[in-house]
């Protein structure tokens, strides 16, 4: 596993993100202003090159919004991401699409994010002929091939249609059309999610593969713990739009310290009848609080296993624990 | 490992395919197509209308008679030398005014052909375009542009097409015009909603991320998408302006004489129903069938793009 | 003597494109209070044996084959009669509670229906009965809740009532497809701890149909591993998991990322998902395999029992098959 230091270059900063949406009330009138929904509140976050971000939690957390928004395709409410010295959120449309060659992403239903229409083979080169369309026609062919082959798909299916492929199949080309121009920052949303089990490794291997080849840095979003462990370098757990905890993956996983991770790591079912049978689950009661009303001071107060009174009273931020590689969000830690 | 041999394989095989040629993929489209041939009512009655147009192409050159001539051999006695009958050369018989209505049924049938077909496709390409740019563009624009529409639909039909006729004259071309530029507005709303049900999809989302231009993704990503609806829907609106043409050339407003159309040919025809029957049923039969056949091929597209196969 | 008795199973479906095997030849037996585990991936079958079981297959659906539940045969039974059976004797829950669930009706008129269905109960007893059956599953405030319609609960608590509403006139065996699929972890924790402790209280036997692993170690006495449609494996929990003894199980036991563990580079089975309109003479996992013989190729391999309690389908010896 990738050993993070901190003396490779800092590509992306986020400094307090915040994204809303705006949610209109049932039977409000059309002038009435509508209620925030606070999908992301306050994120720090720092990206070195070619480093694996894993970032968890459950629905609602926010994670797929922070994905959107760590490459400008959601605006921010405020705060700022920083993309090699250029503010993401204060750019113009022309200038945020042509950053799009270094920041791409990959979609987790692979089926739904490929047009029905369209071969894999136009599919794949869109954004080679996008921003480069002075290329030939062969010039164009031929990279695409060439990645097709990279990702384990055989150069001579090009002509074919999305629907003629199998979930994994397709999960690679959307890799395929992800890679073609080597971005340097790749957000992953979920990209295993709706994979079979089997088929699930081949894609994780894969990305590890041209991760390392192509030196890129990935922001990987899931919901399954175990699948993160296996390609991050470091980890940040989310909860109704709030980070709670940020680590090293080993540290992370060995040693967690928030009262949310620590019941999150207790539910994942391990395969292992013996380990199985003899856990203690920390289970959490109640249910998510409304992101549109979330709770004074620490947002995992209602559920907190370990909760006190000053908890409702003053909202924790990151601060790091046992050195400045494991930080946690928690009054009590 | 365990599969480390199969891996060996695995490449092996990899390599020798992709010294073969490149493999035909079977589009959407092409589904589609052997779904549409499998339904017999639908290829049927496509093959029928293929039958009309080429009578209405090639029919002149069978007939002895010119659509304006008038035969004042058969007028003398209309009911009697009217009649339809190989040997007189009236294949249809005639009509009120002696002249041949095997010829003057060709004519029809351009004409209310033409007239359904060029109209719709102008429905098409203005109801299409405004739709999906309304749709995509969503927002203020999108309410602005559909309240036009709401507007433009609430006047009455009718009385402005005949208003148009009135002061223009009757001229082909102006009825084109004004079918195609009322029906283009429901065509807009279909358009617009599937295009909204659309833009929310993953591979929308994909192509933003790919930096792909506004412009570019309405034409390549979300037209395409809905041109399947639009097929469907121009089918079954082909008949209508069909309809509508005949109504108004019913009515008396259409085409100007000599030229004619089936609704014109119906309009006479019906005044002399009791005794010459024939100069109804001929222009009747094929504005009917006409209708049918379309309304199969409509139904026949609908299940051949069944949204849920995707 | 057993609950439920499977023997010979087929179910095919007609399609446009010909005929497809969904589940083919599967046999197995199923004792009272016993928690069985069906596992396999997408194309395995398991959901539609558990579809043919209760009747629910798709109109181009045919199913042949035997289905004995204390001794009534099910496939092929009367809508009449097994409109019976279901709910009284064997209920189901399925992946997506949201759409099992009426949204127009509220939530106690769609259990009171059962009650007063199957039991013959009036509305009052039904619903004191229903508000126990909540509590049971502990569903806070339940009076108030049966007034609220499923749109208005979250998914964990919507498999709750989906549960309530199954185990209400006390079934013998509980049907589970994909129960906690669609779910958030912390929430598949509760509601497999509540199966759990219900499987005590109630004495239903459950066949949980998944294909997490880690929720069969946790809750299964056996477990029956499915590929395209036939059986590849039978045994106990723990000789399933600590001593495979089919290639595709070792195969799925070590591509699975665990939580516990850190290995550099996963595990994985080459290949593709099996396509169940062209499936290969002999045994259908053969071009995924990593022990695939000759005979492998040309003639599939009988389940066959070589211990008190399991059963394999496959040609290769046992012992190649590595052990965890």
């Amino acid at each position: 596993m990738n050993k993070v230091t901190h003396t490779k270059e800092k590509i992306l900063t986020v400094r307090d993100l915040r994204v809303q949406f705006g949610i209109r009330e049932e039977g409000a009138w059309p002038w009435q202003k509508p209620q925030a929904l606070k999908a992301v509140d306050g994120i720090d976050l720092d990206i070195y090159e070619g480093e694996t971000l894993g970032v968890v939690g459950e629905s609602g957390c926010g994670k797929s919004t922070l994905a959107r928004a760590l490459i400008g395709m959601l605006p921010a409410r405020t705060g700022s991401v920083v993309w090699m010295g250029k503010d993401l959120t204060k750019m113009g449309k022309k200038e945020l699409r042509s950053k799009r060659q270094e920041l791409q992403m990959i979609f987790q239903d692979p089926l739904a994010s490929l047009n029905p229409r369209m071969n894999i083979g136009d599919i794949i080169a869109e954004p080679l002929t996008t921003f480069h369309p002075k290329l030939s026609g062969l010039e164009v062919k031929t990279q695409v091939q060439a990645m097709m082959k990279r990702v384990g798909l055989l150069p001579n299916l090009i002509n074919r249609y999305p629907h003629e492929f199998s979930g994994g199949q397709c999960q690679r080309i959307g890799i395929a059309r992800a890679l073609i121009l080597k971005p340097k920052l790749v957000i992953c949303d979920e990209p295993v999610s709706a994979l079979d089990v089997s088929i699930q490794a081949q894609v994780i291997n894969l990305l590890k593969e041209l991760q390392q080849e192509m030196g890129l840095a990935l922001v990987f979003i899931a919901h399954d713990l175990s699948v993160v462990r296996h390609i991050s370098d470091r980890v940040l757990v989310m909860y109704l739009g709030k980070a709670v905890e940020l680590a090293d993956a080993k540290a992370l996983y060995t040693n967690p310290k928030h009262p949310y991770t620590k019941a999150l790591m207790s539910a994942v079912p391990i395969p292992d009848p013996k380990i199985e049978r003899n856990k203690k689950i920390q289970l959490l009661h109640g249910d998510l609080p409304s992101p549109i009303n979330p709770p004074s001071g620490c947002v995992f107060r209602t559920r907190c296993p370990e909760v006190q009174a000053q908890c409702a009273d003053k909202c924790p931020t990151l601060e790091p624990v046992n050195g400045d590689h494991h930080e946690v969000s928690c009054l009590l830690v | 490992m365990l599969f480390k041999h199969k891996k060996v394989v695995q490449e092996l095989a990899q390599q020798l395919g992709s010294s073969v040629g490149t493999i035909e993929g079977r589009s959407l489209w092409q589904d589609a197509k052997r779904r549409f041939l499998r339904n017999k009512a639908a290829v049927a009655s496509l093959f029928i209308i293929g039958l009309i147009v080429l009578f209405s192409i090639f029919g002149s050159q069978f007939a002895q008679y010119s659509y304006e001539e008038i035969d004042w051999f058969a007028l003398s006695d209309p009911v009697e030398l009217g009649r339809p009958s190989i040997e007189t050369g009236h294949y249809f018989g005639t009509d009120k005014l002696g002249r041949d209505l095997y010829a003057r049924t060709v004519q029809g049938s351009q004409i209310s052909l033409m007239v359904g077909i060029l109209s719709s496709v102008v429905a098409i390409v203005i109801g299409t375009l405004y739709g999906a740019l309304s749709g995509f563009i969503g927002g203020r624009v999108d309410m602005v542009m559909m309240r036009i529409v709401e507007i433009l639909s609430a006047l009455p039909f009718m009385f402005m097409v005949i208003m148009l006729m009135v002061m223009f004259g009757r001229q082909i071309i102006l009825i084109f015009i004004a079918i195609g530029a009322v029906s283009w507005l429901d065509m807009a709303r279909i358009v617009r909603g599937q295009t909204l049900s659309i833009k929310n999809k993953e591979y929308i989302e994909a192509a933003h991320a790919c930096g792909v231009s506004q412009w570019r993704i309405v034409v390549r990503h979300i037209v395409p998408n809905v041109m399947g609806i639009v097929l469907v829907y121009a089918s079954l609106m082909i008949p209508g302006m069909i309809m509508f043409e005949s109504f108004i050339s019913f009515l008396g407003l259409g085409v100007q004489e000599p030229q004619t159309s089936w609704g014109a040919l119906i309009s006479e025809g019906v005044v002399t129903m009791e005794f010459a029957l024939w100069q109804l049923a001929f222009p009747l039969s094929f504005l009917v069938v006409t209708l049918f056949c379309f309304n199969f091929v409509g139904d026949g597209l609908r299940d051949a793009l069944d949204p849920k196969e995707h | 003597m057993s609950l439920l008795r499977v023997d010979g199973l087929n179910v095919s479906f007609d399609t446009p494109d010909g005929q497809v095997t969904a589940v083919k030849n599967l046999s197995f037996a199923l004792k009272p209070k016993e928690t069985l585990g069906i596992v396999g991936e997408s194309g395995s079958g398991k959901s539609q044996t558990a579809f043919a079981l209760m009747g629910l297959l798709a109109r181009n659906g045919r199913s042949s084959g035997s289905a004995k539940f204390n001794g009534l045969e099910l496939i092929g039974m009367p809508e009449a009669e097994l409109n019976k059976v279901r709910a009284e004797q064997v209920a189901m829950i399925f992946q997506d509670p949201m759409t099992s669930l009426n949204p127009y009706l509220k939530i106690s008129q769609q259990l009171n229906e059962v009650l007063m269905h199957h039991k013959g109960l009036d509305k009052k007893s039904a619903t004191a009965q229903s508000i126990r059956m909540l509590d049971a599953v502990k569903m806070p405030e339940a009076a108030k809740r049966m007034n609220m319609y499923p749109h208005e609960f979250s998914g964990g608590m919507r498999q709750r009532v989906m549960i309530a509403m199954a185990l209400l006139c006390d079934p013998k065996l509980l049907i589970a497809d994909e129960p906690t699929t669609a779910l958030d972890v912390t929430v598949q924790a509760q509601i497999m701890t509540l199966l759990h402790e219900l499987k005590q209280d109630f004495d239903t036997a459950i066949i949980l149909i998944t294909h997490d692993l880690g929720v069969v170690a946790g809750v299964c006495d056996n477990v029956m591993v499915m590929y395209a449609g036939q059986t590849m494996e039978y045994g106990t929990t723990e000789e399933i998991f600590y001593q495979p003894s089919h290639p595709y199980t070792g195969g799925l036991l070590e591509s699975v990322p665990r939580l516990d563990t850190d290995s550099p580079v996963l595990a994985t089975i080459p290949g593709n998902p099996p396509n169940l309109m062209q499936l290969p003479v002999g045994c259908p996992f053969q071009d995924r395999c990593g022990q695939a013989l000759a005979e492998c190729f040309t003639s599939m391999p009988d389940l066959v029992s070589f211990s008190n309690t399991r059963q394999r389908a496959c040609h290769a010896i046992i012992a190649s098959v590595g052990a965890q």
